[in-house]
């Protein structure tokens, strides 16, 4: 019943696209775009954005138990807005929704929540570090130490975060442009969180330790009209480099790429699109569809070509938007962890 | 040579224009009542529907304030910063209208009905905008912007919920829905919100079902009258078949097919079968659209459920109207289109419709209505559920209805061997002789007053148990809503010091053996122990309830949860107790339990009493002296006096449609004989003409005619006496006890009977009248043809 | 005399025009005399006979029975008359059908109020329908059904008894056979008889006869 509102909610892209690309700053509905050499200001943008459409704090991790057995964990709270600018109570036009999943080798386990903005259910604030909904939070005096909690019907985790690394930038200084048009985002992460603590499975609590990556990303229009999804990789290698990447596929067969390559010090280089390759190598079958759950990525310039194999191939988030995502590991020219997210395969 | 048969076939309406003229009529009427019924209800069925959707929160569990009061939005955001997994809703009135605010992000059931395909509701940062259907838009105020939404329930808008809370100047929320899913490790409802409590969904009491009975009486209504319709149909059929005999003969001996031949029958009758159920869906939305604003007020005023005023043209009715009457017609077709199949060519040509019913075939009519009558005794005796029930009625129906020619049959030649003189014997063997071609229109009489009787006694036990049971429940003068606990303490303080007898009313919902129930706590005293009676009881129930060892049940409770008197019910999960007394209760179907006041606020401490019943001599002074000491505003009190009014005139709107519905099936009963007696004037003349000759006078003949037709009616009163009782006793009894839980005493009206027979003999005379005037006037070269030569 | 009929004129309307039937009949009957009224078909003789019997009314002239002019009686009157004075037998349909055999018998004398039973019995045995009398008139033969009709009229002891073609319908020797017994009663009960009939052999037997031709006797 309420698919319809949410799939609403999902589809205004689309709708910005049809109101052309303004270029001044604001789309027709009002909406702030990203442009070009953005300078951040921390630590207010780790907070909201509500001039911008939507945004998102993006938590994945990959993770071990004491036997050595792999975990992936996802923490994700979005916020999409009607209209621009905050309200007062209900009035806001500020929606909130969340996604949290836990992946082992053979169950994947996905919840969702909504929220109105306004009235206290949910929100972030930046200073001290505080994102929430319902009862689930990610929250410390900074966003170099935090801690994380999400409850769904059959699992819950609670976990304590370290950042080891500085925040690394996409793009050109945060700019991350998304198609030939120039649809772009504002799009920085913290690639280099250690993280520990305890996930709650329907078999009992299993204590789990491993390495997160934070993408914090906001935009008005992140999708060009041609593009029908994305499928998106955050590797960590074992030398300790890491590498993100992503194609946006487009109804004519072509990808538009991106990636970044961080090193282990966290310096990072930006690559334009078609310096990035990935291709499918294996589809599953995964609530019905076909979904690609091997592949070979590459970024030639790094001497990167490795094949991805994904952890669990029924990592579906079967939730009111669905797509998938979970852990993956690899090998080839590296080895190491990392997560994959596809979208579009509807 | 299709062209030229069905002209012929034609031609034999142009040549009787009254029997083409009752066959539409005829199926015309029959649908109309029959469809008009059928769109009441739809119409009903759908705004239930409506507001099951545009509500869509009974299958919910939900959070209510333990004191009946509002919940603070704090209370809701600290309930969802729990993990509790709730949605917001506030419920208020504009006016006339049901505002109705939720949360579409959160709610388990959305916006509902605008999930249908409206546009979307999400635009809660503009101007107040609420939906609803385009007769509630007119009851709300100018300054909101309304989106019409048809599938909305009437008397409901709906809105977002800060919409809703702007619009009606609040904060607060009402209730929250609980939604299916929780999260795991969820704290205990008592340590995030103690001024809450968990109020289960309720299961199987939706509007539908309590107005399940009132449909009910209509559906059986639009039944007899369609049936009685088809006997009318039936009936002309039979006469248009024997009257075409000759014809179909010649058609048949010029050479034109068998096969031919009954396929352009068939489309003739058929089509013109069409013909008649259109026109009789045009009356029955008339009748529709007369009775329905009746029909809600009735709905609102017993149950609260509110029904469009406005009548749409559904395919479920006028199609099940059409498709019905069509049906009807081919049913009775087929059997005169076996007979032409087998008559052989060259077969008598002469009518055979007013041969004397031959002794055999009325022993098969004896024989088919007794086997009906003993499976009618049998389904009374042993039958189980509604469908029995049901079964049971059509039994006893067809097998009276079949009966009632042999009874007839004897009745007549008994009264002919005790008539003095010529003409009365002339007169009641004349009348026997009548009776096979009489016979269906005197089925349809006999069905339509037997109807008439079975449903006006049960609406009428009805309303006199409903009464007797206002005056045992509404004892107390004044009836006071308070709004919490506070208020509750200072209104007993209050009344105590003014040393008025009080009965504070303590409630809650529970699942007591297996049954959604309504829990009370009462406190014992004189009212109760003068006024409340008993299905039956112990010999001192209110003691035994007094002291906290018994309780007393509502016959629903009893009936469903098969307990009766000294049976225990568990009130809790360390309480079970006996049943001091079981309680007619004739308000709600739900089941209720009544404890004593002391044992409820053992077993639910912090509930408050929030409604209070006083004794006072003085009312209005009493009203005025609670509003001035404690606030409470006059609208949350009501005297007696004004329910029982309000009840009573709910009833009468429920009689005004029965009334209308039992003159709409008297007289397409009589419009039944009217025109078996206009069809079969013309073949009577060779039986009248001998006795005109011999020197009766045509005014003298004409008076026997409706003087006939006044005895037939008279007899089938007689007849449908003991059958309209039989099927009352069937609707209070068993249908009654089936379908709602309780079983209704039957009480006798025999002023409305006699009025009714008195209604029955008119319709058949006015049926009479006008063939017996045309009778009268016939001109005696018409009469004198009879004897004529035939060459 | 008994029954005397005088310039009578009778006429039908035929959708526009009106038809003549009579143009100016005058005969009499005296008590116990029987007489033949012939006549092409159509020529007016059945409508003659229900003028006779105060069925009909004519357009013009008097009726006088016993000296009563039908003409100026009201419906009830001349209804009245016809139960005590006058009986008809008709080609068809004469019987009524709900009625046996003897209710059918008895229905005229019991309306006139002198149902003689030794009477009826001497007529049915005559007649020979002592079987038939709780049968129902469809049960009957043609002939039989005449017979009943015959009775019947002769029953309540009629002064005048008027017959349409009473054997039309019936084959040459049951005609024959019907036509003799009621010759026989009507001679024993004293009866005058006006029959209509288009049969030189039955008018023959008549003491007197009419020919009525295109409405004037001949």
């Amino acid at each position: 019943m309420r698919l319809r509102p949410l799939a609403f909610l999902c589809l205004w892209p689309i709708a910005a696209l049809a109101q052309g690309f303004s270029g001044l700053g604001t789309d027709a509905e009002g909406f702030a775009v990203p442009a070009p050499n953005p300078s951040f200001s921390f630590p207010a943008d780790h907070g909201p954005h509500p001039d911008y459409r939507i945004e998102w704090w993006y938590l994945t991790a990959n993770l071990t138990d004491p036997d050595g057995a792999p975990y992936g964990l996802q923490w994700t709270l979005f916020r999409s807005a009607l209209a621009p600018g905050e309200g007062e109570g209900w009035q806001s036009p500020q929606v909130w929704f969340a996604h949290a999943a836990v992946t082992t080798q053979d169950t994947h386990l996905a919840t969702e929540r909504f929220a109105r903005g306004g009235i206290g259910q949910a929100g972030v604030t930046a200073d001290p570090f505080r994102a929430w909904i319902d009862e689930w939070t990610l929250e410390g005096a900074d966003v170099d130490n935090l801690t994380l909690t999400a409850r769904g019907p059959d699992f819950a985790y609670d976990m304590t975060l370290t950042a080891d690394g500085p925040l690394v930038f996409h793009g050109e200084g945060g700019f991350s442009v998304k198609s030939i048009e120039g649809q772009a985002s504002y799009y920085y992460s913290q690639p280099f969180y250690r993280i520990e603590g305890t996930l709650t499975l329907p078999a009992g609590r299993v204590p789990v330790s491993g390495t997160a990556w934070l993408d914090r990303e906001w935009s008005s229009q992140p999708l060009a009209e041609n593009q029908d999804g994305w499928d998106w990789f955050s590797l960590s290698f074992d030398d300790g480099s890491k590498l993100m990447g992503f194609q946006l596929r487009q109804s004519d067969g072509t990808d538009f790429t991106s990636s970044t390559w961080i090193a282990p010090d966290g310096t990072s280089t930006a690559y334009p699109s078609g310096a990035f390759r990935a291709e499918p190598l294996a589809h599953s079958t995964v609530a019905g569809r076909e979904v690609p759950t091997r592949w070979q990525v590459a970024l030639p310039d790094r001497g990167v070509d490795v094949t991805i194999s994904t952890l669990n191939p029924n990592a579906w988030m079967d939730l009111t938007i669905p797509y998938w995502e979970g852990p993956v590991t690899m090998s080839g020219s590296h080895t190491g962890r990392g997560y994959l997210e596809m979208t579009g395969y509807e | 040579m299709t062209r030229a048969c069905l002209s012929a076939l034609m031609s034999h309406w142009r040549r009787n224009p009254v029997q083409i003229f009752a066959y539409l009529a005829g199926l015309a009427l029959a649908t109309a009542l029959w469809s008009g019924v059928q769109a009441i209800n739809a119409e009903a069925r759908a705004s239930y529907d409506a507001a099951e959707t545009t509500l869509g929160e009974a299958q919910f569990d939900r959070l209510v304030s333990r004191q009946g009061a509002s919940i603070d939005q704090d209370t809701y955001l600290a309930l969802r910063r729990a993990g509790w997994q709730v949605s917001p809703v506030i419920e208020g009135r504009l006016g006339a209208v049901r505002v109705v605010g939720i949360d579409p992000i959160t709610s388990p059931t959305g916006f509902g009905a605008l999930d249908a395909g409206g546009p979307l509701p999400l635009d809660f940062t503009g101007p107040a905008q609420l939906f609803a259907n385009a007769q509630t838009a007119r009851d709300l105020p100018d300054d909101v912007t309304v989106t019409l939404t048809p599938d909305i329930a009437s008397g409901v808008a709906l809105g977002d919920v800060g919409i809703v809370q702007r619009l009606l100047g609040r904060d607060d929320l009402s209730y929250l829905t609980v939604a299916p899913m929780q999260p795991m490790g969820r704290p205990d409802l008592a340590t995030v919100a103690p001024t809450l409590r968990l109020q289960p969904a309720q299961q199987g009491a939706s509007v539908a079902q309590l107005t399940d009975s009132f449909h009910l009486n209509l559906t059986a209504f639009g039944l007899l009258s369609f049936a009685v319709g088809l006997f009318i149909v039936h009936s002309t059929i039979g006469l248009a078949f024997e009257q075409r005999r000759p014809m179909i003969r010649t058609l048949r001996s010029l050479g034109v097919p068998l096969n031919t031949l009954v396929t352009l029958i068939t489309a003739e009758m058929l089509g013109l079968a069409a013909i008649g159920a259109l026109i009789g869906i045009v009356l029955g939305y008339l009748i529709a659209a007369v009775l329905l604003p009746d029909v809600a007020a009735t709905l609102r005023g017993l149950y609260g459920a509110e029904i469009s005023g406005t009548l749409q043209l559904r395919a479920e009715w006028w199609l099940s109207g059409l498709a019905i009457a069509v049906l009807g017609t081919a049913a009775a077709l087929a059997g005169r289109l076996w007979q032409i199949a087998r008559m052989p060519l060259l077969a008598s040509a002469r009518p055979r419709a007013w041969v004397m019913a031959s002794g055999a075939r009325l022993r098969v009519q004896a024989l088919g209505a007794t086997a009906l009558l003993i499976a009618a005794l049998a389904l009374s005796l042993f039958g189980q559920g509604l469908m029995a029930g049901f079964a049971l009625l059509g039994c006893l129906l067809i097998g009276a209805a079949l009966l009632l020619p042999v009874l007839f049959n004897w009745a007549l030649a008994h009264l002919q061997t005790l008539a003095k003189g010529p003409v009365w014997g002339w007169f009641w063997a004349d009348t026997r002789q009548q009776l096979p071609t009489l016979s269906l229109a005197l089925m349809a009489l006999l069905l339509a007053v037997s109807a008439n009787i079975g449903v006006s006694t049960m609406v009428s036990s009805f309303r006199t148990t409903f009464v007797a049971f206002l005056d045992q429940r509404l004892a107390p003068e004044l009836f006071v809503q308070v709004d919490d606990a506070a208020q509750s303490a200072r209104l007993e303080a209050f009344l105590t010091q003014n040393k008025a007898e009080i009965l504070p009313l303590l409630s809650t919902k529970a699942q007591i053996a297996g049954q959604p129930t309504d829990l009370y706590g009462v406190r014992v005293g004189q009212t109760y122990r003068d006024n409340w009676q008993f299905l039956g009881a112990t010999p001192a129930p209110w003691d035994a309830v007094q002291a906290g060892t018994a309780v007393i049940v509502n016959e629903q409770l009893a009936r469903r949860a098969d307990l009766w008197v000294g049976d225990s019910v568990q009130i809790s999960p360390d309480l079970d107790l006996p049943i001091a007394a079981v309680v007619g209760d004739y308000g709600n179907p739900h089941g209720q339990v009544v404890l004593s006041e002391d044992l409820f606020r053992t077993l639910h401490p912090d509930l408050a009493p929030l409604q209070f019943g006083i004794r006072t001599d003085d009312t209005d002074q009493l009203r005025a002296q609670i509003t001035a000491a404690l606030g409470i505003p006059d609208s949350a009190m009501i005297n007696q006096a004004a329910i029982k009014a309000m009840s009573l005139a709910v009833f009468d709107r429920t009689f005004t449609v029965t009334a209308a519905l039992n003159v709409l099936t008297l007289l397409v009963a009589g419009f039944a004989i009217l025109m078996t007696l206009l069809t079969l004037a013309d073949l009577r003349l060779p039986q009248l003409a001998p006795v005109w000759a011999l020197g009766l006078t045509r005014r003298t003949l004409g008076r026997c005619e409706l003087l006939r037709a006044v005895a037939l009616a008279a007899l089938v009163f007689l007849c449908a006496i003991p059958l309209g009782l039989a099927l009352a006793w069937v609707l209070l009894t068993i249908i009654n006890t089936q379908a709602f839980g309780w079983k209704l005493p039957m009480y006798l009206f025999p002023a409305d009977y006699l009025k009714l027979g008195l209604y029955a003999l008119m319709a058949a005379l006015l049926a009479a009248l006008w063939p017996a005037t045309r009778l009268m006037r016939t001109r005696p070269s018409t009469l004198l043809k009879v004897f004529a030569n035939e060459a | 005399m008994l029954l005397e009929l005088d310039d009578v004129h009778k006429s039908f309307r035929d959708s526009e025009t009106r038809v003549p039937v009579l143009q100016g009949v005058s005969f009499t009957l005296a008590a116990g005399q029987t007489l033949a009224l012939t006549g092409e078909s159509g020529s007016g003789k059945s409508t003659l006979l229900h003028i006779a019997s105060g069925l009909e009314q004519p357009d013009q002239g008097r009726v006088l029975l016993s000296g009563t002019d039908l003409t100026r009686l009201n419906d009830r009157a001349r209804a009245s008359l016809r139960r005590s004075e006058i009986a008809l037998v008709f080609q068809q349909f004469n019987l009524i059908p709900s009625l046996t055999v003897a209710a059918n018998i008895g229905f005229q004398a019991r309306l006139a109020g002198r149902a003689d039973q030794d009477h009826i019995g001497r007529i049915v045995t005559a007649l020979g329908l002592s079987d038939q009398m709780t049968k129902y008139p469809e049960a009957l033969s043609g002939g039989q059904q005449q017979r009943v009709a015959i009775a019947r009229a002769l029953a309540a002891k009629p002064k005048l008894l008027l017959a349409d073609e009473p054997t039309g319908n019936l084959d040459e020797g049951t005609a024959e056979g019907v036509l003799d017994q009621m010759m026989h009663l009507v001679a024993a009960t004293g009866a005058a008889l006006l029959i209509v009939t288009h049969s030189r052999l039955i008018a023959g037997r008549m003491d007197r006869q009419l020919h009525l031709s295109r409405g004037r006797l001949t």
